[in-house]
């Protein structure tokens, strides 16, 4: 093995220059490689930490209106939900419902104090709205039992919006403010992980059934659900939901409509299937940049090999079996990628290190809303490992061809050869 | 030790070229034989044939009695390695290894260790008077200097047959007359040695000439009186 690795020490020193252009090639591909994964992993940790907080076990059931006629009724029916349904789901499927809540979106109002004016959509929840991760609270505390029981108007508001209705809204808790006319005393501010434009005003359900709610309708409730590991379990739960709502309401079994489901796990089992793919074409280019740097390698050899082929001839005469001229021009090709698909590892890493540091700079403001396209662009040990397989993979193929040229020559021809 | 029978070649490189015409030749232990002819006669394509360099069409050829024919590659490199040894016209020594390294080669390929294998080369290079030069790369030595490491290439794993390729035809006359001295003393010592050449000179110093004229063979001549012939005499070689 020392001998062989000498061979080799001993070629690459004889032809430097050329040795170094075409490890350059490569240690480029692997360069590239490295940076774009890299970068697609810091897509996909600022999208994970943007969606990061949300409880993923939320089912969330709407209303919606038919789309099949059933029973005498006309397609196109709206389906109103109340409590009871949502009761109902948890009394039906105690298993896989922990909890269910129901809000009222009450769509836009305008929210006024001294200061300023602001539009934003209003929902009565539940205090167990919090579990839902959608928000964490920044000041003060979310609504609470006795808010419910006793029907308070009390609010809780985004920290935006009290940025822009009050002077100082690290002063806003206990402050009131105006929505039709109507006072409210705000007991929290919260903030979003996420960052939607959307940032609606919660007071407790009741007070609003009580001062805006037209009847008992609600426009959608939330199943906090567990036990359900798999897509198919899901698929299931949602057919069994959309069954028994359809019993209850009397419309088509079969009918996509009715109410509208949207599974948070199934979502998440999507995003993250989205990034698998992008992980994937990543890898792919990558891989195509690392196949130029290859070709260069296995052109090299080739040259190399020709150069060589007396050298080879008389190897052979002297009793050189084929497998071992093989065994050193493969070795000496993986040497070559190895070397320089190390010296293009090591820098790539370097540069995701570096995109990392400024990553705290692509912090972007919309609207007053910071969004961070990019969070530690980095990459693990385990993509380095397979980078550094892909480089032996990539070595071999380089030499495979130029060394079954050289054993190919019989040696009669080969110690002809200039 | 080495038995022809009937070889054929043909060359196929466009218009066939029917090189060798039914060789039929025995050559025995410890012989110091010399294939002489023009070129074109087929002597090249014989000694390819003879090294196992080269496969033939048609006959048979026994080499210590086995039967040299349709070898693999790997079979004819360890058949090349343990039982052949040879010398070229053109030396062939590597040029970026050191005389020691050459002439250690054949071993490496038979797998001996580097401690064993250098110390083997530096005792065949010290028995052919270059253990001075054993870290000198070929283009530091001179031509006979270079010739003799071949030798010592040649000789280091005991071959059954010495081929050597006109060994002095890259030689002045001077080092020539050494080099042939050198093959007649390793002869003396009981080596069987073929050499192929279009000189007389080197021919006489044989003790037996076959002479090979459009691939076939002409005439065998015992040659036991070296001084016979004028050639070879005070370096008369040419």
């Amino acid at each position: 093995m020392r001998d062989l690795l000498e061979e080799i020490g001993m070629t690459i020193r004889r032809n430097k220059l050329r040795t170094a252009l075409t490890g350059l090639s490569v240690a480029w591909g692997i360069f590239i490689l490295i940076v774009l994964l890299g970068a697609g992993n810091g897509l996909i940790h600022a999208f994970q930490s943007a969606s990061g907080t949300m409880a993923t076990n939320v089912v969330e059931v709407r209303s919606s209106s038919t789309t099949l006629p059933f029973n005498g009724y006309p397609a196109g029916r709206h389906i109103d939900l109340y409590e009871r349904d949502a009761r109902a789901s948890q009394e039906r499927f105690p298993d896989q419902v922990v909890q269910a809540q129901v809000q009222h979106w009450q769509g836009s109002v305008t929210v006024s104090t001294m200061k300023d004016y602001v539009s934003q959509s209003l929902i009565g929840v539940y205090p167990q709205y919090l579990d839902l991760g959608r928000f964490t609270m920044y000041r003060g505390r979310f609504l609470n039992k006795t808010d419910l029981q006793e029907r308070r108007k009390v609010i809780v508001m985004h920290q935006g919006v009290a940025e822009q209705l009050f002077e100082r809204p690290e002063e806003a808790i206990g402050k009131t403010v105006r929505i039709n006319q109507l006072a409210f005393q705000v007991i929290g501010l919260y903030q979003d992980a996420g960052n939607t434009s959307d940032r609606p005003l919660y007071i407790p359900f009741t007070t609003q059934a009580l001062l805006f709610g037209k009847g008992e309708a609600i426009d959608m409730f939330a199943l906090s659900v567990q036990n359900l590991p798999t897509a198919e379990d899901n698929e299931s739960f949602e057919s069994n939901i959309r069954r028994m709502m359809a019993s209850r309401k009397d419309y088509a079994p079969n009918d996509p409509g009715g109410i509208w489901i949207w599974n948070r796990l199934k979502q998440n089992q999507n995003t993250n299937e989205a990034m698998h793919l992008l992980t994937i074409a990543l890898w792919f280019i990558g891989i195509c940049t690392l196949l130029s740097g290859i070709v260069g390698v296995s052109n090299i050899m080739l040259i190399t090999v020709k150069e060589r082929t007396r050298e080879f001839g008389i190897c052979k005469a002297l009793g050189a079996r084929p497998a071992v001229i093989l065994r050193m021009i493969l070795l000496e090709s993986v040497t070559i990628t190895l070397l320089f698909g190390y010296i293009g590892l090591v820098a790539g890493i370097a540069a995701t290190e570096y995109m990392s540091v400024l990553a705290d700079g692509t912090k972007m403001e919309i609207y007053g809303q910071t969004i961070q396209m990019f969070k530690d662009p980095t990459v693990d040990v385990r993509i380095a490992v397979q980078a550094t397989l892909a480089l032996v993979v990539a070595g071999l193929l380089a030499g495979f061809f130029p060394a079954r040229k050289a054993v190919s020559v019989r040696p009669v021809e080969a110690l002809k050869a200039e | 030790m080495i038995q022809l029978e009937n070889i054929h070649k043909t060359y196929n490189n466009g218009q066939p070229l029917h090189v060798l015409k039914g060789i039929n030749l025995h050559i025995e232990r410890g012989e110091f034989v010399s294939i002489m002819g023009a070129s074109g006669s087929g002597k090249s394509t014989l000694l390819n044939i003879l090294g196992i360099l080269d496969n033939y069409d048609e006959g048979s050829y026994y080499l210590d009695g086995k039967l040299i024919r349709d070898l693999s590659e790997s079979k004819a490199a360890d058949y090349r390695n343990r039982m052949i040894g040879f010398v070229f016209q053109s030396f062939n020594l590597i040029p970026f290894k050191n005389a020691l390294e050459n002439v250690a080669l054949p071993l490496f390929y038979r797998g001996v260790n580097r401690k064993r294998r250098n110390a083997l080369a530096l005792e065949y290079l010290d028995r052919l008077g270059l253990a001075e030069w054993a870290h000198h790369l070929p283009n530091e030595l001179s031509g006979g200097q270079k010739q003799r490491v071949a030798i010592a290439r040649a000789l280091i794993t005991q071959p059954q047959i010495l081929l050597a390729d006109e060994p002095t035809g890259a030689l002045d006359s001077r080092t020539s007359i050494e080099v042939m001295q050198l093959l007649k003393q390793l002869n003396e010592e009981g080596q069987t040695i073929i050499v192929v050449t279009h000189e007389s000179g080197v021919a006489n110093q044989t003790n037996r000439i076959v002479h090979i004229k459009d691939g076939m063979i002409g005439h065998i001549e015992d040659n036991v009186n070296h001084n016979a012939s004028p050639f070879g005499i005070d370096g008369l070689m040419k």
